[in-house]
């Protein structure tokens, strides 16, 4: 007769353990702005290929985060923001991770493919590929400029989404890419400047931990300069039209003026109010891709009605 | 043969075997929905033109038609 023995675990992970593997919160993002790319595309899928598409994308992105929390259980167990999670907290074994990371990465990347394209099940490959090995192997712990070109693996999903519905990259999937991508650097960086310490605990070389706080905030001024012409110039395209326009003018002047602050304060001003500016940068920054994509997705919904679009 | 008395790993497991098991039947469901979709599409249609044989994917409806049959008398 066949019987069940078991070592009693303190701690054993749940169904959700799992779950945190795959960075909901970061995945969150990743099905809105895939979900507004492939909706605003001009061609449309059926409504269970589009679910489909969006659900793949969404376990590609879990799966490059289920990678990187293998990789970098030694500095999340160091790092404040990061030691609970199920690998630095025990509760995941790292081959636990690293084995569901390639599953559902190769699952995802098939199912895409099947669903819509091979285009498609590509970019996402290569996505899953940047965020792992260039990113979380290579550029993290060597460069400073790790946000910068780490933050690509980030803004391929509208691309993605895109791609899935056309078959075909177009400047509006570039755009909508670069908007992505030009964002995360001043995003992070006012981050870093109140979690420096975590970071430099963890001997992780962030801007702000190589260059000093100074020069990450002009850097975060320099790239959100970068970033105005980039947001702006999705309004003239086929996606965009003036809800966009005066919702891109308006975010991105209350961006620049953010980023104008953290620029002129110091040291001192930032400790004596415990980083309110830059903290308050940061929280926008969330709010300026989220309603930039919305709007996005505001000038497709109401096209027909003669409002949306140029 | 009898069945043991329930083991606790089975109840410590239970969240996780259940979240394994809904997560497949979602699986297998959506492929399901999916290929419903895809063969009412049409999309898998093209790998069996005649033609150009497996992988082709001219439609049908684009095919040449066939030469008609030579009629010459005796």
């Amino acid at each position: 007769m066949a019987d069940i023995r078991s070592f009693e675990q303190p701690q054993e992970a749940g169904f959700g353990d799992f779950v945190q593997l795959l960075k909901p919160r970061v995945m969150s993002l990743v099905v809105f702005t895939a979900f507004v790319g492939l909706m605003v595309a001009p061609v449309h899928l059926h409504p269970v290929e589009a679910f489909t598409a969006i659900l793949f994308i969404a376990l590609g992105a879990g799966a490059s985060g289920a990678l990187n929390m293998w990789w970098d259980a030694d500095i999340d167990l160091v790092m404040r923001r990061t030691k609970g999670r199920p690998v630095p907290a025990g509760l995941v074994a790292p081959g636990e991770a690293l084995a569901i990371g390639l599953a559902l990465s190769g699952i995802s990347v098939v199912m895409l493919a099947l669903a819509t394209n091979m285009l498609a099940g590509a970019l996402l490959a290569f996505t899953i590929f940047f965020y792992a090995v260039v990113y979380s192997m290579w550029l993290k712990r060597s460069t400073p400029q790790n946000i910068v070109i780490g933050g690509a693996a980030g803004a391929f999903p509208p691309m993605i989404g895109w791609v899935a519905a056309t078959g075909s990259i177009s400047t509006e999937a570039v755009l909508m890419f670069m908007l992505i991508f030009m964002w995360t650097p001043p995003h992070f960086w006012s981050l870093a400047l109140f979690m420096n310490e975590d970071y430099s605990k963890a001997g992780v070389p962030m801007l702000t931990v190589t260059h000093g706080k100074k020069s990450t905030r002009t850097h975060i001024l320099v790239y959100t300069i970068l970033l105005v012409p980039v947001a702006l110039a999705t309004s003239f395209t086929s996606i965009g039209g003036p809800i966009y326009l005066a919702t891109s003018l308006i975010l991105n002047a209350e961006f620049l003026r953010g980023a104008y602050r953290i620029w002129k304060r110091d040291e001192v001003q930032a400790e004596a109010d415990k980083y309110r500016v830059e903290k308050s940068v940061f929280k926008f920054s969330l709010l300026y891709l989220f309603l930039h994509f919305g709007a996005l997705l505001a000038e497709m919904v109401l096209r027909p009605y003669g409002i949306g679009g140029w | 043969m009898s069945f043991p008395p329930e083991h606790e790993i089975h109840r410590r497991r239970f969240s996780r075997n259940l979240g394994v098991g809904v997560a497949l039947g979602s699986f297998v469901a959506l492929v399901f929905a999916l290929t419903l979709v895809k063969v009412a599409n049409g999309d898998l249609m093209h790998a069996n033109d005649a033609p150009g044989g497996l992988g082709s994917t001219v439609p049908m409806t684009e095919m040449a038609p066939a030469p008609a049959p030579a009629t010459t008398s005796p």
